[in-house]
């Protein structure tokens, strides 16, 4: 649809003023309601804003200079009414309406969209695309909210007003230094670092085994085997967590490390089972009869040729079943016992008895650490369909 | 055709055996590598995750604990008719009498009230101090007498070879049960039954049986001796003793409390699970202010509609947007959806709870805007709300997945196609690209219910009282009231909901097609 454009042209005082007029009213609302008036506010918004954009277009000749001070008539108006925040909200609102005035004054909004829509049409087109960005805002926000407030100076798990004013007083890493020097937290993390990695190992090497199993051309039960390898990521983890806990503790595993690293390993093995199925769907059988053709033997062959094309799979796989063990609480907290507190068990008690906002601070490593792996997994991905001969999206 | 006689013989292999047989044997080879590489996993599935899940199935049902607390009450108490309305007679305090004592001896007296408080409330204290008062009760008058009669009663060493003798031991049934069971647990603590001071409730089953007329004509000159001279004792009513202790003992409805949970069986809990419970009269409804199984198990469910529905609802539209997005675009909006899916349960549980606290980050911007009062912010949190829009968000990514990879095999062309033909933009969607995305509707929709149903973190932490499932009550029952059978019942039903709608997954979908990421 991008491909197909539509020749734009300007549009009369009529349509452009009155639209940012009523987007100025819908701000002013916002503004006039915190400052004690509404009404005042849609009035003074709409005005405001309809005067700026007749004036900008029509008495200014070059857009940047008035885009430019648009800008600026809402930096100085915000620092007037909220210091250095105010004007970094003025400064985002004036750039927002100086870009909305020319985008809907030049006809810019046309350029990219099919000729033969209605104005009907056009509207919900960016009304869609609102809606959009507005639930896409909501995945992302509360990750968002998370960050800065592990900044905090205060024990609260709210912005205070010093954060709000940008005071650098407002800000400090002690939640941080708090992770890093306190035991509890130390030991967490230590529990969780040594429980992780030994629960993947033993999911990835067990999983890849029987995923190649599991791409033979003739297995058979494949369906019953499938479905029951798959079954710990669809049984609730509170059933699997009360299914361990009584049968682990009949045969001696409840409270122990061993316990709890097969029950993760038991927990990540369908994260692997799915990715490298996945991967040997698109793997060429005849690669491993070639070799076997020119002499290896099927050890050879494995380690040689199916495994380096089956790599990314694997890898993806195990960083799946990391991060399940990793980010498990459920199981732990039944199958554990203190010695193995993890780090989300730690957390899961703090959120619960509302300790202190290190939580927050270790939320925001823990994010920082989704993200490489996330960088991992896509560059992975990537690889693979290169490997196998896909153009990668 | 002239060599057809040569075709008419089997196919053979360059080693020469047929053909066919060579095949099949190279596929049986095949199938047994096959097998071979996935038995390790399976085998570890099966001990690691699916034997757990059977022991938990096993114990929704298991209750051997009265029967093996009470082996000889239990036994006597199956004679006893519950609808006669009377207190049982002698012969079964006589038994209970054994059982208690052996039963305090080991501590597991205490667990046996736990277990029958379930059902009637008040045994668990009765048990425990009668348990204490049993070892106490005028029996020794049984012991006294016997020593009178044979100084060498007194001798542990001399009943541990007593017990030793078949003869003696089918002159003395009950005394033979109950020394096994004393010698098995002193045995199990480390101890010597043979040098351990005898206690009454042996002299009382050695008098029962004598008086019972068991040892009439024993080999043993003892024995013969003693149950020559039983019937002459001095004796002391046990159902007295225990009505002095407590006159709940001969109410019949305690009673009947024990017999109908004597078996080794039952579906007790699973009645309880539904908010039933077993009477002497039958099936019937537990009383009403102790009946919540039902509604939290409707409260799961209708929450669970919420949600799905909600994740419909908003994933739909980023799901047709990523579809439909030029690539490297749509590429980079992924990450926002990806990001989320990636990042710990717990990281965003705990910034939903930033967010909707009272003094929370939306409170105060509501406050800051005008649009809410300082003194009347809104309660977002520890409620049903607070758990539906924290997991709604949590479960968003599973929905918007499979939707987004239904979608990007639709041909945009269709659209334009029924657009070209005349329909308006709603008919287009409705008539035409909707019903193709029904199968990604359909496959996010059960996964995110399947998930929904059994979560367990989100609802305990932003759920509050209101807002939280059946897996909060099930982890309550195993950690904190231990009735572990009723959590293992409650669990059970919400297993065979979930795996109904696995099967259900598996028709839509299909196992294989799970796609991650």
């Amino acid at each position: 649809m991008s491909a197909a454009l539509t020749p734009i042209s300007r549009k009369p005082v009529s349509f452009y003023v009155p639209v940012v007029a009523a987007a100025g009213a819908f701000a002013g609302l916002f503004i006039g309601t915190a400052q004690g008036s509404g009404l005042l506010g849609i009035v003074i918004g709409a005005v405001l804003l309809g005067v700026l954009a007749y004036a900008a277009t029509k008495l200014v000749p070059s857009e940047k200079a008035a885009r430019w001070g648009i800008a600026l008539v809402f930096i100085v108006a915000g620092f007037a009414l909220g210091a250095l925040p105010g004007a970094i909200v003025g400064g985002a609102f004036g750039w927002f309406f100086g870009w909305f005035t020319y985008w809907l004054y030049e006809g810019r909004y046309r350029a990219r969209l099919v000729p033969y829509l209605t104005p009907g049409q056009v509207l919900w087109h960016y009304t869609f695309r609102v809606i959009c960005g507005a639930i896409l805002v909501f995945l992302i926000t509360p990750i968002l909210v998370v960050m800065p407030l592990s900044f905090n100076a205060e024990n609260f798990f709210t912005f205070t007003p010093e954060m709000l004013r940008l005071d650098p007083a407002g800000y400090s890493l002690k939640h941080y230094r708090d992770f890093f020097t306190n035991n509890d937290w130390q030991q967490a993390l230590k529990n969780s670092v040594m429980i992780a990695p030994v629960a993947t190992l033993l999911s990835v090497s067990f999983g890849t085994l029987a995923a190649i199993g599991l791409s033979a051309e003739h297995v058979p039960f494949r369906r019953a085997i499938m479905a029951i390898l798959i079954s710990p990521m669809i049984v609730p983890l509170i059933i699997s967590a009360a299914g361990m806990y009584f049968f682990y503790s009949r045969i001696g595993l409840q409270g122990t490390y061993f316990g709890v690293v097969l029950a993760h390993a038991a927990l990540g093995i369908p994260f692997v089972i799915i990715t490298v199925t996945a991967t040997l769907v698109g793997f060429d059988r005849s690669l491993t009869r070639a070799a076997a053709n020119m002499g290896a033997d099927p050890v050879t062959t494995f380690f040689r040729v199916q495994m380096p094309l089956i790599m990314p799979g694997v890898i993806s796989g195990g960083l799946f079943a990391f991060i399940t063990s990793f980010d498990e609480v459920v199981v732990v907290l039944f199958v554990g016992s203190a010695g193995q507190k993890t780090l989300p068990w730690q957390m899961f008690t703090g959120l619960r008895e509302q300790i202190s906002p290190t939580i927050l601070a270790v939320a925001t490593i823990l994010v920082g650490i989704s993200i490489a792996l996330l960088t991992t997994v896509e560059l992975l991905r990537r690889r693979s369909e290169r490997l196998r001969g896909m153009s990668p999206s | 055709m002239s060599d057809s006689a040569a075709n008419s013989g089997p196919v053979l292999a360059a080693d020469g055996t047929p053909l066919k047989r060579s095949l099949a044997r190279a596929l049986r080879m095949q199938k047994m590598r096959a097998l071979a590489l996935i038995s390790p996993l399976l085998i570890f599935v099966l001990v690691t995750f699916i034997a757990p899940i059977a022991d938990m199935l096993f114990r929704s049902v298991e209750n051997d604990i009265v029967a093996e607390t009470l082996p000889e009450t239990v036994v006597v108490l199956q004679d006893w008719d519950a609808a006669s309305g009377a207190a049982p007679g002698e012969a079964l305090y006589d038994a209970f009498y054994i059982d208690l004592v052996l039963a305090e001896e080991q501590k597991l007296h205490t667990r046996l009230g736990t277990r029958l408080n379930y059902e009637k409330t008040g045994l668990s204290s009765l048990f425990r101090k009668t348990g204490r008062r049993a070892s106490r009760f005028d029996t020794d008058i049984y012991t006294d007498q016997l020593i009178a009669l044979d100084p060498s009663w007194k001798d542990p060493a001399s009943w541990a070879a007593m017990m030793q003798s078949d003869a003696n031991r089918t002159a003395l049934p009950l005394t033979a049960r109950t020394w096994d069971r004393w010698a098995a647990y002193l045995t199990g603590e480390g101890d010597d039954p043979a040098k351990k001071k005898l206690e009454d409730f042996l002299y009382t089953a050695a008098y029962l049986d004598m008086a019972a007329g068991h040892a009439k004509g024993a080999s043993d000159a003892r024995i013969a001796a003693a149950a020559a001279a039983a019937p002459g004792f001095e004796t002391v009513s046990l159902k007295d003793q225990f009505a002095k202790a407590d006159k709940a003992w001969v109410d019949p409805s305690v009673w009947e409390t024990i017999q109908i949970f004597s078996p080794k069986y039952t579906n007790g809990y699973f009645l309880n699970a539904i908010d039933l419970q077993k009477s002497p009269d039958g099936i019937e409804p537990r009383p009403e202010n102790q009946q919540i199984y039902l509604m939290l198990f409707k409260r799961t469910l209708f929450m669970s509609l919420v949600i799905t529905a909600s994740c419909i609802l908003l994933g739909y539209p980023v799901a047709w947007i990523l579809a439909n997005l030029p690539s490297r675009t749509a590429n980079l909006l992924m990450i926002l959806v990806l990001l989320p899916f990636w990042t710990s349960l717990l990281v965003r549980t705990s910034a939903w709870k930033v967010m909707l606290q009272q003094q929370g980050v939306i409170n105060d911007v509501l406050v800051w805007l005008g649009l809410v009062a300082d003194d009347a912010r809104l309660v977002m949190i520890n409620n049903q709300f607070g758990t539906i829009v924290a997991m709604t968000h949590i479960l968003l990514p599973f929905m918007i997945l499979p939707l987004y990879s239904v979608m990007q095999t639709i041909p945009p062309s269709y659209l334009r196609a029924a657009k070209s033909l005349g329909a308006t933009n709603w008919t287009a969607f409705w008539r035409v690209y909707f019903p193709q995305s029904v199968p990604g509707i359909g496959a996010g929709s059960v996964l995110v219910f399947i998930l929904a149903i059994g979560y367990y973190i989100t609802p305990e932490i932003v759920g509050g009282t209101t807002g939280t499932f059946i897996s909060n009550r099930i982890a309550y029952h195993i950690s904190s009231s231990l009735n572990w059978g009723l959590g293992a019942a409650l669990g059970s039903i919400l297993l065979g909901v979930v795996l109904l709608l696995y099967w259900v997954y598996d028709k839509i979908v299909g196992i294989d097609n799970v796609k991650l990421g």
